[in-house]
């Protein structure tokens, strides 16, 4: 079963000289990670931002958990969500306000219980009154992260999950992803420069670079091909030309 | 229905626990039409007094009715113009945008839920210097009547039908064109006839001003504060073209929101 297929999907700006993706294709099965690697202006948060609806693709095809992204979105963004550290939630709203906000624009049932439970899985039972604006970077993104699970999400895009934060922290949110997408079979799309993060977490890694995907394969698969020691060897190749096997 | 209404909520009760947060936002709600309130009164009080027609009747309370009952039904077709925009921008300056336009949150449910931000936002902005009017000036507003509803719908509708243009700029240009958040229905107050007849205008701006329902209404306003008659027409045209300008506004945003998901604006509004 698929959470989310991608056909032949291309963005061209308008007076863009080169396309920001190029005819990319992949799928993402129900409870698999997929990661989606490539240096800055590769084309990932051009992918993301057509995933969740933000912009209106060239060509090409998007179906999230069975909706076609151009016909029926709305119906698709019900059950994904999105966490990015680039993305803020009012500051001046407590945490608990926050989620509040969000339970009823995803029109989550008996929201102070759905509160309640992620504030004792991530740990936020101390921060639920304090204002979003004074919180730590780390407790900001367990913060975020509870807004991006409040629906359960089916299908969830992540936009560098652990960036800027403590090596403890990061271990955290990880470990609770991992335990999120056994739990409840979610598929995860990941964008992320964290290469160990990236090892920990996918089963399946899209490269991409200039808008196309360059190559794809597990992490094994893709440092066995490079014949490296690991991930971020194989995306420096990548980046510096040095590629085995174009997909 | 129900989770279109849950949603309307949601962004609804994400504004109102900013403003129970901030009582600076709070006092500025009221701030500015007090001020005016205050200003206007005075000005009629001394021209009134400098014309030799004072005390509390005749000449004295026409003049200042007019004045005051244009001043505070204009700050409503401002302050809700304000109400919708701000909102808006208030989602630009947390950076929150990007979350709420990957929610299940549709353009419609947006829209009405800043114009019920945009109601609260003007009920607590107009009312203290309604009652102020009458504890200073002894001038009821409420006195109109019941039509004073249809005054008050009416610029209502007007405010949220130029702030919906003011966020399709915002939408097009990004948070660039924010000064237009606060002055754009102060370029229109001209051409709306507040303080004097539409036939004092040079007759070339006449129909500009006749193509406004501000100018209606305060024509409907005086007929009835000097005359004690309702103007159906003025009322009649008021609410032809507020339709007329709504969904002419309604078009402008759909088709500068399918814009901005083309051009990526949605991802960059806020730099």
């Amino acid at each position: 079963m698929l959470a989310l297929s991608v056909e032949n999907l291309s963005k061209r700006y308008p007076g863009g000289t080169a396309p920001a993706v190029d005819s990319i294709s992949f799928d993402v099965r129900r409870g698999a990670t997929v990661g989606l690697l490539g240096g800055n202006g590769a084309g990932k948060t051009t992918t993301i931002a057509m995933l969740l609806g933000l912009l209106i693709p060239t060509q090409g095809r998007i179906t999230a958990l069975g909706h076609d992204m151009a016909r029926d979105r709305f119906a698709a963004l019900a059950r994904m969500n999105f966490s990015s550290p680039y993305v803020a939630l009012p500051h001046r709203l407590s945490v608990r306000e926050n989620l509040a906000v969000y339970a009823h624009l995803y029109d989550v049932a008996q929201p102070a219980r759905r509160i309640a439970e992620l504030a004792e899985q991530l740990d936020l039972g101390a921060l639920l009154d304090r204002p979003a604006g004074q919180l730590s970077a780390g407790q900001k993104t367990r913060v975020a992260l509870a807004k991006s699970l409040i629906n359960r999400p089916e299908l969830l895009l992540l936009d560098e999950p652990t960036a800027s934060l403590d090596p403890d922290t990061g271990d955290v949110v990880r470990t609770w992803l991992e335990r999120y997408r056994a739990e409840s079979g979610c598929a995860l799309l990941l964008a992320s420069h964290n290469m160990a993060e990236v090892e920990r977490l996918c089963d399946q890694v899209l490269m991409m670079k200039q808008g196309r995907i360059v190559d794809r394969g597990s992490p094994a698969e893709l440092i066995a091909r490079y014949g490296r020691d690991d991930l971020e060897q194989v995306f420096l190749d990548i980046a510096r030309n040095r590629m085995r096997e174009a997909v | 229905m129900r989770a279109s209404s849950r949603r309307i909520w949601g962004l609804l009760f994400r504004h109102i626990a900013l403003y129970r947060r901030s009582w600076p936002r709070l006092l500025e709600l009221a701030y500015w039409p007090t001020l005016q309130m205050v200003i206007w009164g005075l000005t009629a009080r001394f021209f009134a007094a400098r014309l030799g027609a004072g005390g509390a009747t005749g000449p004295w309370l026409a003049a200042a009715s007019v004045l005051l009952g244009g001043v505070l039904l204009w700050e409503i077709a401002l302050r809700s113009q304000m109400g919708v925009a701000i909102s808006f921008l208030e989602e630009i300056w947390s950076r929150n945008l990007g979350h709420v336009f990957v929610s299940p949150l549709r353009p419609a449910e947006l829209v009405t839920a800043l114009f019920a931000m945009s109601i609260l936002r003007t009920c607590a902005g107009v009312l203290p210097a309604v009652l102020l009017a009458w504890a200073l000036y002894a001038f009821n507003l409420f006195a109109m009547g019941p039509i004073l509803i249809l005054f008050a719908v009416n610029l209502m509708a007007m405010g949220w039908w130029v702030s919906l243009a003011v966020v399709s700029l915002i939408l097009r240009h990004g948070a660039g064109a924010e000064a237009l958040a606060w002055s754009v229905l102060f370029g229109l107050a001209p051409f709306s006839c507040v303080f004097y007849p539409v036939a004092t205008l040079p007759a070339p701006l006449r129909p500009l001003a006749l193509a406004l329902p501000s100018a209606h209404v305060f024509e409907g306003m005086r007929a009835l504060l000097d005359h004690g008659v309702v103007a159906w027409g003025h009322l009649g045209w008021a609410i032809g073209l507020n339709v007329v300008w709504m969904a002419a506004a309604a078009l402008l945003f759909a088709r500068q929101f399918r814009a901005a998901r083309i051009r990526g604006a949605l991802l960059t509004i806020g730099e």
